[in-house]
């Protein structure tokens, strides 16, 4: 199937999971890193061709690989802003303006929680704890964490995002 | 007397997040000792010492490690818990982050005493930092000589792999973990077999939360003895991070002896925010009961929260001060509990929904006497009927609501809603 005329990983992807293959007895086992691989590939969701690419790479039914995306928190199966905010709405940050955080960044975004912003930049939403409470109120912005925030302060993060 | 930090005694200093400057401030000295000491020996010291899991379940590490097979007929795993996703928890990323290399001695160390030539370090998906501190330092530690085919010259092989997760609170679970890590829906399995015996890939494995492996080295350095006069008592051994958050000044990772009591706690972190008064708090993360200020001075170890119908849990100590609701505090608890139900059992996955249900119409003002009990069925129903903890972390602290601040309840019953509109943090300081 990797070989057939259906969608592909690139080839840094392959190559990345080529060096994985050796460090774990079974190809499933690659399913995880090999989602988190794609996505970043298909701008930071997994469109269908993206589920196929990595079924075909893994030898495993696009329906298995399915079940497994829909499972999982940061595998996206909707389009996403060029910058992912997610801010912590758990109750460490809730206790700490979590609340206004959020109403802030949808106010700054002019979007609804998971909508893209018309011109591609953002999308947000609000997320279960992300172990960051001593910095409380906080959001993550792609990688980073962010706080402890204030609404002026994640307004000017985002600002500064291209 | 101030408590001589053990497990984050090298917080602050970036030198040791490599070999060399890990060993200058003494690191994997304990490695060396362990690998010269027979496995079996080094089983029974980590049973001496008294060690608990500290993700979680309590659980005698050095008992779970003698659960392990002997023999080498088949391959046996270690598979590190840096999933650290129970809400209020923070302390493992700060050890992944501040030093890494102690984790790995730690790991390496587990590894020697069961035999296990593979080990997986699962860390949450979000952890993306703090995942490249650690490969970064296993990639150092093999250049090393402390990973590969010859671990410090002893002949012993160990691998050592990063394994990020995708978010999904559950993988936090040791078997839907091993469930992840084989590339499914993080599901955790029946039990037994438990995975000692037929853990990741079907074969005999230990699965330890990252603060306890932390420990291992220091007791290995310092020995049992010394390891067990630190604590509360002798089931309750040993160095303990607090993870302070909510309505504390200043929120933050607090190293002492297991068994500090809240008060100790606040003093340490510069007491209640803007100076109110403490309503409530919950010892262990969000699964643990939500206990009254009246317990404040309870030592924060396993049975004496176990005493109090709570739990030390994670050690998340989650600070609620006088202008908290309650009930919104436990509905907001309850949406995370329904949002992480994985679903597979009934009770949870009802149950899970429910409560949060049913916490919201009370919260809105259209809640009757009926729900109170209707919350008591909806506990007795999830707890200790499912394949799995979650349901019964999620009772935690539903049941405490009803059972000890039942009057707030009827608060919102008999006053059509809640007495304590949420706060507006930001507003109120602007206006200050």
């Amino acid at each position: 199937m990797a070989n057939g005329a259906g969608p592909r990983l690139g080839e840094k992807a392959r190559k990345t999971l080529d060096a994985l293959r050796e460090r774990y007895p079974t190809s499933e086992a690659l399913l995880l890193p090999a989602l988190h691989l794609a996505q970043e590939q298909w701008g930071g969701w997994l469109p269908d061709e993206a589920i196929e690419a990595v079924a075909g790479e893994l030898g495993l039914a696009p329906a298995k690989v399915y079940g497994v995306v829909t499972f999982y928190d940061l595998y996206h199966q909707e389009p996403v802003g060029r910058h992912r905010i997610r801010i912590c709405t758990n109750l460490s940050c809730a206790l700490r303006g979590a609340t206004e955080i959020v109403e802030t960044v949808a106010d700054e975004l002019g979007v609804e929680a998971d909508e893209v912003t018309p011109d591609g930049r953002c999308s947000f939403t609000g997320f279960e704890c992300l172990g960051a409470c001593d910095i409380a109120p906080m959001a993550m912005i792609d990688d980073e964490y962010h706080g402890p925030l204030t609404p002026d302060a994640v307004r000017r993060l985002i600002r500064g995002l291209e | 007397m101030a408590f001589e930090p053990i497990l984050t005694r090298n917080v602050g200093n970036p030198d040791v997040r490599t070999v060399a400057g890990y060993r200058r401030a003494g690191g994997y000295e304990a490695l060396a000792k362990g690998l010269a000491t027979e496995p079996d020996e080094l089983i029974e010291q980590v049973k001496l010492s008294g060690l608990r899991g500290r993700g979680g379940a309590g659980f005698p590490a050095g008992v779970k490690w003698g659960f392990i097979p002997k023999g080498n007929d088949r391959p046996k795993y270690l598979v590190a818990n840096a999933d650290e996703s129970e809400p209020g928890t923070f302390k493992d990323r700060v050890l992944m982050e501040h030093d890494p290399h102690q984790f790995i001695e730690g790991c390496a160390l587990c590894c020697w005493a069961v035999q296990a030539n593979t080990c997986y370090i699962y860390i949450r998906g979000e952890y993306v930092r703090q995942a490249e501190v650690l490969e970064v330092a296993i990639a150092d530690a093999y250049r090393e000589g402390i990973l590969g085919d010859n671990v410090l010259g002893s002949g012993f092989r160990l691998e050592m792999q990063v394994h990020r997760g995708a978010g999904a609170y559950i993988c936090g679970e040791e078997t839907g973990m091993l469930e992840s890590l084989e590339g499914r829906r993080g599901q955790p399995r029946v039990k037994p077999p438990f995975p000692a015996v037929v853990g990741a890939f079907g074969c005999p494995t230990v699965i330890n939360n990252v603060e306890t492996l932390c420990n291992v080295p220091h007791i290995v350095s310092r020995g049992p003895e010394w390891f067990k006069q630190i604590g509360t008592d002798e089931r309750n051994t040993g160095p303990k991070l607090y993870c302070l958050s909510g309505h504390v000044e200043r929120p933050g990772v607090y190293e002492t002896a297991i068994g500090a009591t809240l008060d100790e706690l606040l003093e340490r972190a510069g007491g209640m925010l803007g100076g109110r008064e403490l309503k409530a708090f919950q010892p262990g993360g969000a699964s643990a009961a939500i206990l009254p200020a009246d317990k404040r001075a309870v030592p924060l170890d396993f049975d004496s929260l176990a005493a109090e119908g709570s739990m030390l849990g994670s050690a998340a100590v989650i600070v609620m001060d006088e202008t908290t609701c309650l009930v919104r505090a436990t509905r907001r608890l309850a949406a995370f509990f329904n949002h992480e139900s994985c679903g597979q059992c009934t009770p949870c996955r009802e149950g899970t929904n429910w409560s949060e249900m049913v916490l919201d119409r009370i919260e809105a003002g259209e809640g009757s006497a009926a729900d109170v009990e209707l919350i008591r069925r909806i506990c007795n129903n999830m707890g200790g009927t499912t394949l799995c903890a979650l349901a019964d972390a999620a009772v935690g602290p539903l049941r405490s609501l009803v059972d000890t601040f039942g009057d707030e309840v009827e608060a919102h019953l008999a006053g059509g809603g809640c007495p304590l509109p949420e706060r507006r943090y930001f507003e109120e300081a602007a206006r200050v």
